[in-house]
């Protein structure tokens, strides 16, 4: 057993609707979509036309910069719409799927990475620095896997795994060959699977969120330099990687977590990556006057019942949009029923246990930065999370470089930006900021 | 409730943008958002849901935390003049807090119509949100002045430390001095007849409105803390020290009452909105710095005495722990609060021109709190690109 990184820091919010372990299955209806947004820092090319036929495994769009990065579809059918907005971005690219899953064959003897760049699972890899789809160019000093996530409402990976032992114990095989692996696990995960992983170096973690991101993770056991870059997979990927591996074809089926406060019955659906939501959300949700996130409540993209499931996605939230709330005199009311970290509101009466039902307000108006050491005492990482929010919106790199963007991305700010008494928009700031860095640095 | 929530929805046409009273979008945003909870929800690309807890709370919050030292101070102002013009034993308790609460009432309303006045005004003119960093400071301001202080001075003090030291940098959260400090050093410098010196600007010796007495002669209430600096501290005795833990001493309105200030104290520490370690390490630092005067033989005031007399524990309390101005970084917190405890006490004992030393130890450490900062993230800039180095 891999020796115990404690983490103090953090705060785990306990939202009513948490999915139960029970796994339905839906239909898989007519229309998917791959959305080039849900790759980070991508400029896509389409390299289908509309009424291509395309199989599972089939190219939709490349990177332009890395044409051999390709993105691929997740089902059989029809190429039915190249969706594009202003300025003729592509927003999405639409497959009518024809319900057979006809599967293109890949070898896999071969060179792994080429493997799987031409599989399109290379696509979901992620590096740090900037967190953005990772170059194949470079040689990273190791790739990082969370297998838990501790944000509320996520999915439960352990769950999730059960029955799939074989192709993540593949997948982690496939990856070691690339790069050293290191694999992130909580101390309440207790599958062989993962505790006992082999071709990877297991890590076990004991905290409350973010402890499950796997930046804090890299912090923690081997933080990025200026100059290093690791890449990042999803733990659900890394079964994707297996299956291919074990089958020599792409399936890009997912065990999503569909929880929140507004799902009657929460619990687990088998879907495609790209599946429309109407199907999960009808009937299972209400919808009237409700926010459908797509991913989980803390990082993911308010999105429609018409949306499409994303890539990185491993849950769809519903929670009460709360635009007609109309809470009378905020700042003074006892408000019993608020979850509040801070003592002035009385959540901390009523223990760890209780489930709150939030909504998706602000609550407040955006401030400059007042108190000082809020984001520090929910930020386990060894970084001045305020000095380096500064950095970014003033934009002074050298500084931004020197307090650590390297090692940061967007999500592990989520919880920091929740606790803000100042409402600013830190993953927002964060993104914008990696971004402009990566211009700075091409 | 509905009405009003129709009233404002009635109103808003008119004062947005091309409205007949946009001058007023300001006015309108700032009452409303006090009276409902904003139903603004997040954007996209931002977290989904929020903690409950924002700047209107914490403000209210520290006002809450400051009534039991003003609602004393007013009693005390009452008290005070009693006892100068020698009718205690006329007074009734009621008698002396509607006196107090008369004199020191009109002090609020011109702090907070003038600050509030000038913070609506850059709001409106710079298009954001009124701050509430003033509800704070305005009601901090009457009570870090002497109960005669004239109001006029008052409000000139008022707008030059809300200009001066808080809008020119951008506002509540960009300010380095504590703006209600600035207030109080600018009545110190300028108008230092109506603030300290003259003994008999601590007690109020006229009557307000038929309540109250009228003092006999103009006669001396300095407070304990001057006599101690400036007379020797001849005739200082255990009933000072009580009556300066409850409060019942001559000074600034607010600052007297060690028991009021606790209480204070205890919520704001409670509720986290102050820190724990600013505030142990300013008491910690002038009662170390007090019992090594003592020892030295420079100063025959005890190093608790310190603590208890004039504005140290009001400045350690409500003051030094600003959240804005002070150290923002744990480990620096505790430099910055001993350095205030060290200075306020070393201009106390050293100093002989004035007796207090709380204001001048604050707003220095204010100037420095980020150069502490600066060594402790330098730290953590060093570590990180020794460890590129090595790898």
């Amino acid at each position: 057993m891999a020796s115990v990184i404690k983490l103090r820091k953090g705060l785990d919010i306990n939202l009513k609707g948490k999915a139960t372990k029970e796994t339905a299955s839906i239909s898989c209806p007519g229309e998917y979509a791959l959305v080039p947004d849900d790759f980070c820092g991508l400029k896509p090319k389409v390299v289908v036309k509309e009424g291509d036929a395309v199989k599972v495994g089939d190219a939709l769009f490349v990177d332009k910069l890395h044409p051999e990065v390709k993105f691929v579809s997740p089902v059989s059918g029809t190429v039915s719409l190249v969706e594009r907005g202003e300025r003729r971005k592509l927003m999405s690219i639409r497959v009518q799927a024809d319900g057979k899953q006809e599967a293109r064959q890949f070898d896999v003897k071969g060179d792994v990475k080429s493997l799987l760049l031409e599989s399109g699972l290379f696509g979901f890899f992620r590096q740090r620095p900037y967190d953005v789809v990772a170059n194949p160019e470079d040689a990273p000093k190791a790739i990082f896997v969370s297998a838990f996530n501790s944000m509320p409402l996520s999915q439960d990976f352990e769950y999730v795994l059960a029955g799939q032992e074989a192709d993540f114990q593949a997948g982690i095989t496939a990856l070691s060959k690339l790069a050293k692996v290191y694999l992130g696990i909580s101390v309440k995960q207790t599958n062989a699977a993962l505790t006992a992983a082999k071709d990877c170096e297991v890590n076990v973690f004991d905290g409350p969120a973010p402890a499950g991101n796997v930046g804090v993770q890299i912090n923690h056991v081997s933080p990025v330099n200026k100059g290093e870059v690791v890449w990042t997979l999803g733990a659900e990927e890394v079964i994707f990687v297996g299956r291919l591996m074990n089958n020599g074809k792409v399936d890009f089926t997912r065990t999503i977590a569909l929880a929140g406060s507004e799902v009657s019955a929460p619990k687990y659906y088998k879907m495609l990556v790209g599946q429309k939501l109407t199907t999960l959300i009808e009937g299972n949700a209400k919808v009237e006057g409700s926010r459908i996130i797509n991913g989980n409540v803390m990082t993911g993209v308010k999105t429609t019942q018409d949306g499409f499931l994303a890539a990185h996605a491993t849950e769809v939230n519903v929670i009460p949009e709360g635009d007609h709330a109309d809470e009378m005199l905020g700042w003074i009311m006892p408000r019993f029923n608020t979850f509040s970290t801070h003592r002035s509101y009385f959540s901390w009466l009523f223990g760890k246990k209780k489930e709150y039902v939030m909504d998706a307000r602000v609550k407040g108006g955006e401030r400059h930065m007042i108190m000082s050491g809020e984001y520090d005492k929910v930020f386990p990482m060894d970084i001045y999370a305020g000095y380096l929010v500064k950095a970014i919106i003033t934009g002074d790199i050298d500084r931004q470089e020197a307090l650590g963007i390297y090692e940061v991305a967007p999500e592990d700010f989520a919880i920091a930006e929740f606790v803000d008494s100042s409402k600013l928009e830190l993953q927002r700031i964060v993104r914008e900021g990696l971004d402009i860095l990566r211009k700075e640095n091409a | 409730m509905k009405a009003l929530k129709k009233l404002f929805d009635n109103i808003h046409p008119y004062v947005e943008e091309g409205g007949k009273f946009h001058a007023f979008r300001s006015l309108v945003d700032g009452f409303e958002t006090f009276a409902f909870v904003p139903n603004t929800t997040s954007r996209a690309g931002s977290v989904n849901i929020h903690d409950a807890i924002d700047s209107k709370r914490i403000m209210s919050l520290v006002v809450i935390a400051l009534l039991p030292a003003l609602l004393f101070g007013m009693y005390n102002v009452g008290y005070q003049n009693a006892l100068a013009a020698g009718q205690l034993g006329n007074a009734t308790f009621w008698g002396m807090f509607l006196y107090g609460a008369l004199a020191v009432l009109p002090k609020i309303i011109v702090s907070y119509a003038v600050g509030l006045g000038i913070e609506f005004v850059v709001a409106q003119w710079k298009n954001e949100e009124i701050q509430e960093g003033f509800l704070v400071s305005g009601i901090l301001i009457p009570m870090i002045v002497p109960v005669t202080c004239p109001l006029w001075i008052l409000a000139i003090a008022v707008a030059f430390s809300v200009i001066l030291a808080k809008e020119i940098f951008g506002g509540t959260g960009m300010n380095i001095f504590n703006p209600a400090l600035i207030t109080r050093a600018f009545l110190f410098f300028s108008y230092p007849s109506a603030m300290t010196g003259d003994a008999t600007v601590w007690v109020s010796q006229d009557t307000i409105f038929g309540t109250g007495f009228a003092a006999p002669e103009a006669c001396t209430a300095a407070t304990p803390l001057g006599q101690a600096v400036t007379e020797g501290f001849a005739g200082f005795d255990c009933a000072t020290i009580q009556n300066a833990i409850t409060g019942l001493i001559p000074g600034c309105i607010g600052e007297t009452s060690v028991i009021a200030i606790a209480l204070g104290a205890i919520l704001l520490l409670w509720t986290g909105v102050a820190s724990w370690k600013i505030m142990l390490s300013v008491f910690v630092g002038g009662a170390a710095t007090g019992y090594l005067m003592q020892a030295a033989g420079l100063t025959a005031i005890q190093w608790y005495e310190h603590l208890v007399l004039g504005g140290f524990a009001f400045g350690a309390v409500f003051m030094a722990t600003d959240p804005v101005t002070s150290s923002r970084t744990e480990c620096g917190k505790y430099i910055y609060g001993l350095l205030i405890g060290f200075i306020a006490v070393m201009v106390r004992v050293l100093n002989p021109g004035y007796p207090e030393g709380m204001m001048l130890a604050i707003l220095l450490m204010n100037l420095f709190a980020p150069l502490i900062d600066y060594c402790f993230v330098q730290k953590n800039i060093s570590m990180r690109a020794k460890r590129a180095i090595k790898k």
